[in-house]
C-alpha cells in the first residue's frame, strides 16, 4: 500500500474531529463527527454502543470516507482532505478492546483518561467498538478551496 | 422513546445556515462516499441550498446527496465542548456550475439543546440492541460490564448510606449519653439499618423498572433517576430482585438477633413497620412514592424509625422524647433530599404515573415547600433545645443554615435544568450529612462535658 501523503498525515494528527461518512441501507450517505486516530498505518475511530447505528451501516457496506475539513479542529490549518477506504468493525471486547488506542486518543482529548477512571458515571459510553479504516484513495485540497480540483492519491486498489 | 434526533428539513436548513461552511457528501462513481467542504447559500424558506460545483468532481443527480455542518470548540489540554452537527439530505440539480440541493430530510444534535447526558440516555435502547445483536451473532450473552467495585457502588447506591448512618449513630449516641451503650448491639444496629437501606435502594430500582418510571426518565443524574443498572443491562431485573431480597433477609436476621439480645416490644414494632414502609416505598400495593407520600415515608423511615429504633436497641425498649425530638430535623432534611431529587425526574415520573410532589405541584409551590420544610427543621431544633429536650450544643446544626439557603437559591434558576440542578442536589445531600454531624458534634460535647464536669447541665430548664 502506498504511504499516506505527508500533508494528510499532519491533518490526521492534528484533527480533533473529522466527518465519518457511511452508507445506510437505502444507499444514502450518513455523516458522523468523530475523533480520528491514526496509528501509522490505518485510521481508527471509536463508537460507543450508545451510538451504534453507524456500526450497523458499516457491517452492511464497508465503504466509508473520512473528511477533515474544520480549520478550528486542526489548529487553524486551512488545507482539507477526504480519505476513502474500507472499514471494519472490531468488537471482540467492547468493554476494553478499544483502550489500546487510548494513548493516541489522550493526545487529542486529555480529559478522556479522567472520564475513563469515572466510567461508573456513564458506563455505556465506555462500551465501544473500533472502526478500522484501510485507506484506499485520498483527495487533498492544499488551500481548502473546492473551486480547485483536489490532488488525488491512490493508496490501495478497491476492495474486491 | 425517540433516540434519533430527526428534525424537519426546514429546521435542518436553518441550522445548516449557521455554519461557516458545509460538507457536501455523495456516493461517487466507485460507490464510496465522497465529501467536499463548500460554502452554500441556504434559503430555508425556499428549502434549498446552493453552492458552486466542486472542481474535478461529478455530483450525482440521481440520488440524494447531503450537506453537513459540524462544530466543535477545542479546549487545549482538556478536550472540547460546544458540539453540534446537522445534516440535510435531498436531491441535487447541477446547472451552470451551481449545485442546488432541495432539502427533504434532516437530523442533527446540538448539546446546547439536548445535553450530552440526556442524548446518551435517550440512546440506551440502541446500546441494548447492539449487545442483543452481538449476543445472537456469537451465540453467547455479551453484556456491558463494570468492575465489581463500581457495579456494587452503582447498583446499591452505596454513598446514600449516610442517610442511614446519621440517624442511627445519633440514636446510639443519645442513648449513650443517657448511660445505655452496648457496642455489639450498636454495630449490629448499624449493619442491620444499612442492609434495610440497601434493600430499599435495590428494590426501588426493581419496582420503578417494573412500573416504567426508570425507563421513562431520560434525565437521570448521579442523585436521581435510580441506579440505571437494569436499564443499562449491567444487572438483570431478576438479579436485582434477588439482591434486594438478600439485603432484607440479612436485615431481618440481624433484627431478630437484636430482638433476642435486647428484646423490646418497641423494637419489634419499629422493625416490622420500618421494613413495611421501606418495601412499600415503591412496591405495590402501597407504593407510597407513587401516591405523593414518598417524603413522609422517607421522613419516618430515616427519621424516627432509624433514630428511635437505634435508641431503643441500646435502652432495651425504654423510650423518651429526646431521640424523637432529635429525629425531627433529621427526618425533615432527609425527606428534602428525596424532594429535591424528584424535581429533575418529574417529567418521566408523570409519564409513568409516579405522582410525586414535584409532579403534583407548581414550581413556585415546590420551592416554597422546600423553604418551609427546611425552615421547620431548624425551628424544630431550636424549640427542642429551648424546651430542654436537646442539649444546647445541638444548636451547632444552625451552622448549616447557609447550605439550606444555597439549595433554596439554587432551585429557581435550575428548576428546568436537571444537570444544573446536580450541584444543588449535591449541596442538599451535604446539608443533611453536615446537619447530622453537627448534631453528633453537639452530643459529643455533651458527652465529654458529662464526663469531665458532671455538674454542668447542657440542657435548658
Amino acid at each position: 500500500m502506498a504511504p499516506m501523503p505527508e500533508p494528510v498525515l499532519r491533518l490526521l494528527d492534528a484533527a480533533l474531529v473529522g466527518e465519518l461518512t457511511v452508507i445506510d441501507r437505502s444507499g444514502r450517505p450518513v455523516t458522523y463527527p468523530l475523533i480520528p486516530l491514526w496509528d501509522g498505518e490505518k485510521v481508527y475511530l471509536t463508537s460507543s454502543t450508545l451510538f451504534s447505528r453507524k456500526l450497523e451501516h458499516i457491517r452492511t457496506d464497508a465503504r466509508v470516507s473520512l473528511s477533515i475539513t474544520d480549520p478550528v479542529a486542526v489548529g487553524g490549518a486551512t488545507d482539507r482532505a477526504t480519505i476513502q477506504g474500507d472499514a471494519r468493525v472490531i468488537e471482540e471486547d467492547p468493554h476494553g478492546g478499544w483502550e489500546r488506542l487510548l494513548p493516541i486518543w489522550e493526545k487529542k482529548e486529555p480529559s478522556i483518561v479522567y472520564f475513563l477512571k469515572a466510567r461508573v458515571a456513564l458506563p455505556l459510553f465506555f462500551e465501544r467498538a473500533l472502526i478500522e479504516i484501510t485507506p484506499r484513495r485520498v483527495l487533498y485540497w492544499a488551500d481548502g478551496d473546492a473551486a480547485v480540483a483536489p490532488v488525488v492519491a491512490m493508496l490501495a486498489e478497491e476492495a474486491a | 422513546m425517540r433516540s434519533t434526533p430527526e428534525i424537519d428539513a426546514r429546521t435542518g436548513l436553518e441550522k445548516l445556515a449557521t455554519y461557516p461552511y458545509q460538507v457536501a457528501t455523495w456516493i461517487d462513481e466507485t460507490g464510496y462516499p465522497l465529501s467536499v467542504a463548500v460554502e452554500a447559500r441556504i434559503d430555508p424558506v425556499a428549502g434549498t441550498a446552493r453552492f458552486v460545483a466542486p472542481a474535478g468532481l461529478a455530483i450525482p443527480t440521481a440520488n440524494d446527496i447531503s450537506l453537513t455542518g459540524s462544530h466543535i470548540r477545542p479546549q487545549p489540554g482538556y478536550g472540547y465542548d460546544e458540539r453540534r452537527h446537522v445534516t440535510v439530505w435531498g436531491p441535487a440539480l447541477v446547472e451552470d456550475g451551481i449545485v442546488a440541493v432541495r432539502g427533504t430530510s434532516a437530523w442533527g444534535w446540538d448539546e446546547a439543546e439536548v445535553p450530552f447526558f440526556e442524548y446518551s440516555e435517550r440512546s440506551v435502547g440502541k446500546s441494548r440492541r447492539y449487545f442483543d445483536a452481538l449476543s445472537a451473532e456469537r451465540g453467547t450473552p455479551v453484556k456491558p460490564r463494570l468492575s465489581f467495585g463500581f457495579l456494587t457502588l452503582r447498583s446499591t447506591r452505596l454513598p446514600f448510606l449516610t442517610a442511614t448512618l446519621v440517624p442511627v449513630v445519633l440514636g446510639i449516641v443519645i442513648a449513650a449519653r443517657q448511660g445505655s451503650f452496648d457496642l455489639v448491639a450498636a454495630l449490629l444496629t448499624i449493619v442491620g439499618a444499612c442492609l434495610v437501606h440497601l434493600g430499599l435502594n435495590v428494590s426501588n430500582d426493581v419496582f420503578d423498572t417494573l412500573q416504567g418510571a426508570d425507563d421513562a426518565n431520560v434525565t437521570p443524574t448521579q442523585f436521581s433517576g435510580g441506579s440505571r443498572v437494569i436499564q443499562y443491562g449491567l444487572v438483570s431485573l431478576r438479579q436485582m430482585a434477588a439482591l434486594s431480597t438478600l439485603f432484607y433477609v440479612l436485615a431481618g436476621l440481624i433484627g431478630l438477633g437484636l430482638l433476642a439480645m435486647r428484646g423490646s416490644t418497641a423494637l419489634l414494632v419499629i422493625g416490622i413497620v420500618g421494613i413495611i414502609v421501606s418495601l412499600g416505598y415503591t412496591a405495590p400495593p402501597l407504593k407510597f412514592v407513587y401516591r405523593g407520600l414518598g417524603e413522609i415515608a422517607v421522613a419516618l423511615g430515616f427519621g424516627p424509625f432509624m433514630l428511635v429504633g437505634a435508641y431503643v436497641v441500646q435502652t432495651r425498649g425504654a423510650l423518651s422524647w429526646e431521640p424523637f425530638a432529635a429525629s425531627i430535623p433529621v427526618a425533615l432534611l432527609v425527606a428534602l433530599i428525596l424532594y429535591v431529587n424528584e424535581i429533575p425526574d418529574r417529567r418521566g415520573d408523570a409519564h409513568a404515573g409516579k405522582r410525586t410532589l414535584p409532579v403534583r405541584f407548581s414550581r413556585g409551590a415546590v420551592i416554597a415547600g422546600y423553604n418551609l420544610a427546611a425552615g421547620a427543621a431548624y425551628v424544630a431544633l431550636v424549640v427542642a433545645v429551648v424546651v430542654g429536650l436537646l442539649p444546647v450544643p445541638a444548636l451547632l446544626m444552625l451552622l448549616t443554615i447557609p447550605l439550606a439557603l444555597q439549595v433554596s437559591r439554587g432551585l429557581e434558576p435550575n428548576y428546568d435544568n436537571p444537570y444544573g440542578l446536580m450541584a444543588v442536589m449535591g449541596v442538599n445531600v451535604k446539608l443533611h450529612l453536615l446537619a447530622g454531624l453537627a448534631l453528633l458534634a453537639g452530643y459529643a460535647v455533651a458527652l465529654v462535658a458529662g464526663a469531665v464536669a458532671p455538674g454542668v447541665d447542657l440542657f435548658i430548664g
